[in-house]
This record gives structure tokens, sequence and C-alpha cells, in this order.
């Protein structure tokens, strides 16, 4: 279980397409995504500082037109909701190895 | 792409794997029982550090290093929490507007109590901390609750755990499923990794105790709270409970919860309980 979340984190991050200049719309879709999968995560109660920072670095790149840093740091805030979502699913069993008994 | 789909392969399977492992060996042990919980913990303890003695747990960091500790002990000749010692004292006589003080809403006025908290209410269903009922007691006499990590909470918990000294912590589990279920919680909120350090408040309070992290040495989690609230030169001031969940939270990138929260409240009731039999040493100061 250690093993698999930074790999889990490696896995999103290395998804994210190939280099061309990002437009607007690129950004909302990313964006979107990015968002949603931090609100998943906030649901949870597992939601990490580092989503909550993409999210707004995102967010402001984007309002200042910044297309192509808006993107990536959307990419990068998902990837991390992501993996804060599957560190929540899996603790849901994973804490008792770590129990005193 | 066929690289990345067989690491995407490994990964899943070695996940699947370790999940399968980890609910074949709880599926035995999901009764729960309190009482065996808080005798492995303390024996965890005890026999991880057979030097300390067992009523200095609940000095935090200066349990675990000698040096510290004489540093400590001489700085309780003028303790650094001692203003905020003054201002609760103070403030928990002044009345409020209706005339009525905090020592109306607490058993024994409110002196030597400190040791019973927190409690589950069996009709809320839920469990009470101290700086719960310290603002409910404001509100119910009409005045505005206190922030939960700042100084006058911070004061008020201060002097009424003063007035406890030496008291064993005695915390109670009524017969009631829903007290159970609020320990359950608490215990899995403690031993749950969060953040995106991945650790969870044991990683660092029952594996690595003693240890420096930065600049500070690690406390056990047994006592963890018998100490609170606590003075602390990082601070410069005294922080809650409520801070130092908050802020130990952070520091492992995981977005805290509100103050008082539920599971903040479930977690404060594991720790306590676990800790029963161990005296009251609160308020502490940190260097
Ligand atoms: C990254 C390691 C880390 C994690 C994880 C962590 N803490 Fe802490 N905690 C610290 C450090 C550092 C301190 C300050 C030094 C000390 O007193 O241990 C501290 C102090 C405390 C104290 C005050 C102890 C004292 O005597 O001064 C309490 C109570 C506490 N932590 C509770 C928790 C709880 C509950 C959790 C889980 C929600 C948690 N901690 C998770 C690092 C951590």
């Amino acid at each position: 279980m250690k093993l698999s979340l930074p790999l889990a984190m490696l896995l999103a991050l290395s998804l994210a397409p190939a280099a061309r200049a990002a437009n607007e719309a690129d950004y909302k879709s990313a964006y979107s995504a990015a968002e949603a999968a931090s609100k998943e995560a906030a649901s949870l109660r597992h939601q990490w500082t580092v989503t909550v920072s993409a999210l707004a670095a995102a967010k402001k790149a984007g309002d200042g037109g910044d297309f192509n840093r808006a993107v990536a740091a959307a990419k990068e805030a998902e990837a991390l909701a992501k993996a804060s979502i599957f560190q929540a699913i899996s603790e849901k069993e994973a804490w008792k190895a770590m129990e005193i008994r | 792409m066929k690289a990345r789909s067989s690491i995407l392969l490994g990964s899943l399977s070695a996940a699947l794997v370790a999940f399968a492992l980890t609910s074949a060996r709880v599926v035995a042990a999901d009764k729960i029982d309190p009482v065996a919980d808080a005798k492995a913990f303390q024996n965890f303890f005890f026999q991880k550090f057979p030097t300390v003695k067992h009523e200095d747990f609940v000095n935090g960091p200066y349990s675990m290093n000698e040096d510290m500790k004489r540093q400590w002990q001489e700085k309780e000749e003028f303790p650094p929490y001692e203003f905020a010692l003054d201002a609760g004292k103070e403030m928990f006589a002044t009345p409020f507007k209706n005339g009525k003080t905090y020592a109306d809403c607490f058993p024994n006025g409110g002196i030597g109590i400190r040791q019973n908290y927190p409690y589950f209410d069996e009709k809320e269903g839920k469990v009470v901390t101290l700086e719960l009922a310290l603002n409910r007691c404001r509100e119910a006499n009409g005045e505005a609750p206190y922030s939960y990590v700042k100084d006058e909470m911070a004061s008020l918990t201060a002097y009424m755990a003063f007035t406890s000294r030496g008291k064993p912590m005695d915390i109670k589990i009524p017969d009631d499923p829903r007290a159970l279920a609020a320990f359950e919680n608490g215990k899995r909120y403690f031993y749950t990794r969060r953040g995106q350090m991945n650790f969870s408040c044991a990683s660092c309070h029952v594996q690595s105790p003693g240890e420096r992290i930065r600049a500070e040495i690690l406390a056990p989690a047994l006592g963890i709270l018998n100490a609170m609230p606590i003075y602390r030169s990082e601070w410069s001031g005294m922080g809650t409970t409520s801070r130092r969940f908050v802020t130990c939270n952070s520091q492992t990138r995981a977005v805290p919860l509100d103050p008082q929260a539920d599971e903040y409240r479930d977690v404060e009731y594991f720790l306590s309980y676990v800790a029963n039999g161990l005296p009251i040493s609160g308020p502490g100061a940190r260097p």
C-alpha cells in the first residue's frame, strides 16, 4: 500500500498530454476535471493542501490568460486530488495495519 | 505506452494484494473493545521505553530526552504559561453579563475536573470536549463563543488543567453503542494516513516518538493530551488541543478539519481514554 500511492501519483502525472499551446477551452476542461476530483477528495475528508494550492495556481494563471501554465497546474491538481482519493479509499481498511494490538 | 501499462498493472496488482492481505487480517477482530485497546496501547509504550516512568509519559517530548527534561525542569521555575494561567483564573471568576460564571456550567464548579474530559454525552449522542463545553457554557449564558485556536480558550483550559494536576485521567465509555462507535472512529482517525506525506498520527507519535523532526522531538502518543494546553516558543504563546490537531494535520499537507469537527472530538476521546490512569500535567511548556 505504501508504494502504490506515490506510484499512482507518478502515473497520473505521466499521463499528461504532449506539449501543444493550450487554449482557454483546454484550460476550462482541465480545470473542471481538477475541481471535480478535488471536491470528491474534500467530501471524503482527505483533501491535501497541495491540491488546493495547485488549483488556485491554475485559476490564477487561467485568469491571467496563461493557459499553458493553467492547464499544467490544473492537471497537477487533478493528479494530486486523485491520489488523495485513492488514499481515502485504501485507508478505509489499510489503517488497521498500523494499529497497536 | 507498453511499459507504462505494465507499470500500471504491476502497481494495481500490488495494491490488490496488499488490500487482500490487510482485509484478511482484520475480519476476525471487528469487536470494539476499548479496555483491551487501552491495555495494548499502554503496554506498547511501556515496553518500547522501559526506562521511562509511567507517569512521565504525560510530559510529551521531555519524557523522551534527558537533556531536554533538565532544561524544562529549570524552566518550570518561571513557567512561560504563568500569564495564561493568571488570565484564565481571572476569566473563570469574572461573571458573564447575566451574572453567572463558568463555575455554574461544570460539576464541582469546574475545579479539578479536567481528567473527566472529553466525555460522551448520551443526550447528544456525541463526544463533548472541554473546549466545546466551555464555549457551550458561554453561549448558554448569552456570550459569543471563543476561537478554539486562540489565547482565551487556552487560558481557560490552562486554568482548569492546573486545578486538576496530578489527577489520573478518567474517561468513561458508557454502555451505549454510539459511544463505542465514537471511540472506534477516533481510533480510525488516529491510524488513518492522510495528506500528501501519507502520514497518520501514529506514523509520528507511535512509530517515531523521541525522534527529531526538524528541531522538535516527537511526543509519544501515550498521555499526549494530558499536558494540554501547551505554551510553545515557536508559537510564542499558548496552544489549545484544537490548535495542535490543526497544526499536526497541516504538517503532513492534509487540509485540517474545522476545530471540534466530529473526527477531532472522537480522536480526543480515543487518545484520552487510552491514557486513563496517567496524571493530568497541563498546562505544559514546550521549547
Ligand atoms: C509529521 C509528524 C506528525 C504527525 C503525522 C502528527 N503530529 Fe502531532 N506533533 C508533531 C510534532 C513535531 C509535534 C511537536 C513536538 C511534540 O511535542 O511532539 C507534535 C505535537 C503533538 C501534540 C502535543 C504534544 C505535546 O506534548 O506537546 C499532540 C496532542 C499531537 N501532536 C497530536 C497529533 C494528532 C492527534 C495527530 C493526528 C491527527 C498528529 N499529532 C499527527 C508531529 C506530528
